[in-house]
């Protein structure tokens, strides 16, 4: 049986996952998600036509409030665990490259 | 002093034989000498605590009220945010966060006039079932320190089993409370989901995780969630009380359940160990001399609950640790050249194997042309757990099963391997997907010495009859009196 994923997708996924992976964990990580999707592929046996996915098990739907101005934590508070910071800001490398600019 | 039950301190606090400072102080003493041992601390505030203990021990010389735990040193699992100290998760990449609040639970401890002593330790952002995946300090089970505490909240289970506090909070998304309270020997308690805030608790599955009390006893657990329990406007998903009513868990407590009507799943439980089958099915004979009534059921959907579990908890953690993007809070890896690399250097440097592995999992169940395959499937065959359930609970009082079908293992014996790790929690998993209530109750010892805990499991929002079914057993043994030889 083919592995269930294979290490071209194990590198797709951890660029959406934003996740820089070594060689080494990408090799670990697609024997190790190749025997996990084994076993969820179990799922397959049951049929689920008709039936509803539940999301959530509360008898609730939506919960809503006024909506009210409240207080809220403040600049300090808020950028007080920044790693990087900028008087009243969260630093971060330049986003747009100097050319987009031309 | 510090095995005494909670209760019980609190009967000696309010008779004037001790002092809210000196149990405190004889708390720090027992953890300066075991926790060198077994690691169930990532922080502990002994000055805080002893403030805390002063002023509360003077309130009550000058006849003030005070609160419900009062002088009652508890630990609280390092995923609930504090105002002081860091809320770690156990993670590098939370580290050196300071939080700008209290979790609710945290308020609602402090309102009652319990003593914070410390903040335990867990696996990576609670995923894990042995604290192994801590990447901040080691826990050994206190029962055999060659062994794992379980988990994910393996620090409160340990600190409560070795008298490092009288009472603990844990959180529990697919049996993180109730497993290390099996192998810890304590009384660990999950609420129906709703029942408590989780606003404050660091989030993992969100549609799963609860947070619960760590006890010693039945009767400790009802007085935890008498104080947590409740409506809470800050979290949208803790129920409005007219929904489903609060009482005083207590109160009642000591009445048995009459007629109790047990079911248990043959097949189900046949997948556990002899030794922990043989304690599972003593227990109920027990049962059976206090009246109840056995009745055989089939469940043919939790053979699939760790399947869905691990695609659902996955997806939803994979959405949940997108915040941590070392811009906001948390570490930043210096050796970022643009901003794609803060986030994917940040990630990699700062989460740990297990919680990549769960975000990998999770991106790829949601992924583009697999969604309708896993998350979809996955979210069907959860209704179809919850319905396995609702059959049985309308002929039922409560379900009895293993917590686990083992008991602790070596430390280092399933690191490698996930899915067999994974396959730790294949008793204790429905009850998160079903968003049910269930308790783990010390019920035995193997050949080894180490613990067997009972879980029972019964409808939502009945923590009531929950508590008192557990305490019915409670009540007729004194597995749960047993204490660690190490800690004696």
């Amino acid at each position: 049986m083919p592995e269930k994923i294979d290490q071209t997708q194990v590198k797709k996924v951890a660029k959406l996952s934003r996740l820089e992976l070594t060689e080494e964990e990408v090799q670990q990580f697609t024997v190790q998600l190749s025997a996990i999707l084994d076993y969820v592929e179990k799922l397959s046996e049951l049929d689920t036509e008709g039936v509803e996915p539940l999301a959530h098990c509360l008898p609730i739907s939506n919960v809503f409030r006024q909506d009210e101005i409240r207080e809220s934590l403040g600049t300090e508070k808020t950028l007080a665990n920044a790693p990087q910071r900028d008087g009243e800001f969260f630093k971060v490398p330049k986003i747009l490259d100097d050319s987009s600019w031309a | 002093m510090e095995h005494l039950t909670a209760l019980e301190l609190r009967k000696t606090i309010s008779a004037g034989q001790i002092s809210c400072v000196e149990a405190a102080e004889e708390i720090f003493q027992q953890i300066d000498r075991l926790d060198p041992i077994i690691g169930a601390y990532i922080s502990t505030y002994p000055h805080q605590a002893l403030k805390n203990a002063a002023d509360i021990d003077r309130r009550i010389a000058s006849g003030q009220p005070v609160g419900p735990l009062a002088g009652i040193p508890v630990a609280i699992k390092d995923n609930m945010c504090t105002t002081f100290g860091a809320t770690t998760c156990a993670s590098k990449i939370l580290e050196n966060f300071y939080a700008p609040y209290n979790a609710t639970v945290v308020e609602k401890l402090l309102a009652a006039d319990a003593v914070i002593v410390g903040k335990a330790n867990m696996d990576e952002f609670a995923m894990g079932s042995s604290t192994e995946n801590s990447a901040l300090k080691t826990t050994v089970n206190p029962w055999d320190t060659t062994r794992v505490p379980g988990g994910s909240s393996g620090g409160p289970a340990a600190a409560v089993a070795a008298g490092l506090c009288y009472a603990a909070l844990g959180s529990d998304t697919g049996g993180s409370i109730r497993l290390p309270a099996g192998f810890c020997s304590v009384v660990g308690l999950k609420p129906t989901y709703g029942r408590v805030s989780r606003y404050g608790l660091v989030a993992y599955g969100s549609s799963l995780d609860q947070i619960g009390p760590i006890t010693r006893t039945v009767a400790d657990s009802a007085l935890m969630l008498n104080v947590i329990a409740g409506h809470d406007p800050a979290d949208s998903t803790s129920i409005d009380e007219n929904v489903a009513p609060l009482c005083d868990y207590l109160e009642k407590l000591d009445e048995p359940i009459e007629k109790l009507r047990i079911a248990i799943v043959p097949h189900f439980n046949a997948g556990a160990d002899r030794q922990v089958q043989n304690a599972l099915y003593e227990a109920i004979e027990l049962y059976k001399k206090l009246g109840a009534q056995v009745i055989e059921v089939d469940m043919p959907y939790l053979d699939y609950a760790i399947a869905a579990y691990y695609v659902i908890a996955t997806a939803e953690a994979s959405s949940n640790l997108a915040r941590y993007d070392g811009v906001h809070y948390g570490y930043r890896s210096d050796r970022a050249r643009d901003y794609i690399e803060v986030y994917s250097k940040s990630r990699a440097e700062g989460f740990g194997k297990e919680v990549k592995r769960r975000i990998m999992l999770g991106t790829y169940a949601l992924s583009s042309g697999y969604y309708d395959a896993y998350y979809l499937k996955a979210l069907k065959v959860r209704n179809l757990i919850r319905g396995d359930f609702a059959r049985v609970f309308q002929e039922c009082d409560c379900i009895m099963m293993p917590v686990s079908p083992t008991t602790a293992f070596k430390m280092g014996e399933k690191i490698d391997d996930p899915l067999t790790m994974y396959l730790s929690d294949i008793y204790t998993i429905a009850a998160n997907l079903a968003g049910i209530p269930a308790i783990s109750v010390p019920c035995g010892f193997d050949q080894n010495d180490l613990p067997i805990g009972v879980q029972i499991l019964t409808p939502a929002f009945t923590e009531d009859r929950l508590l008192r079914i557990a305490r019915m057993f409670e009540a007729q043994t004194d597995w749960h009196a047993k204490k660690p030889p190490i800690a004696k």
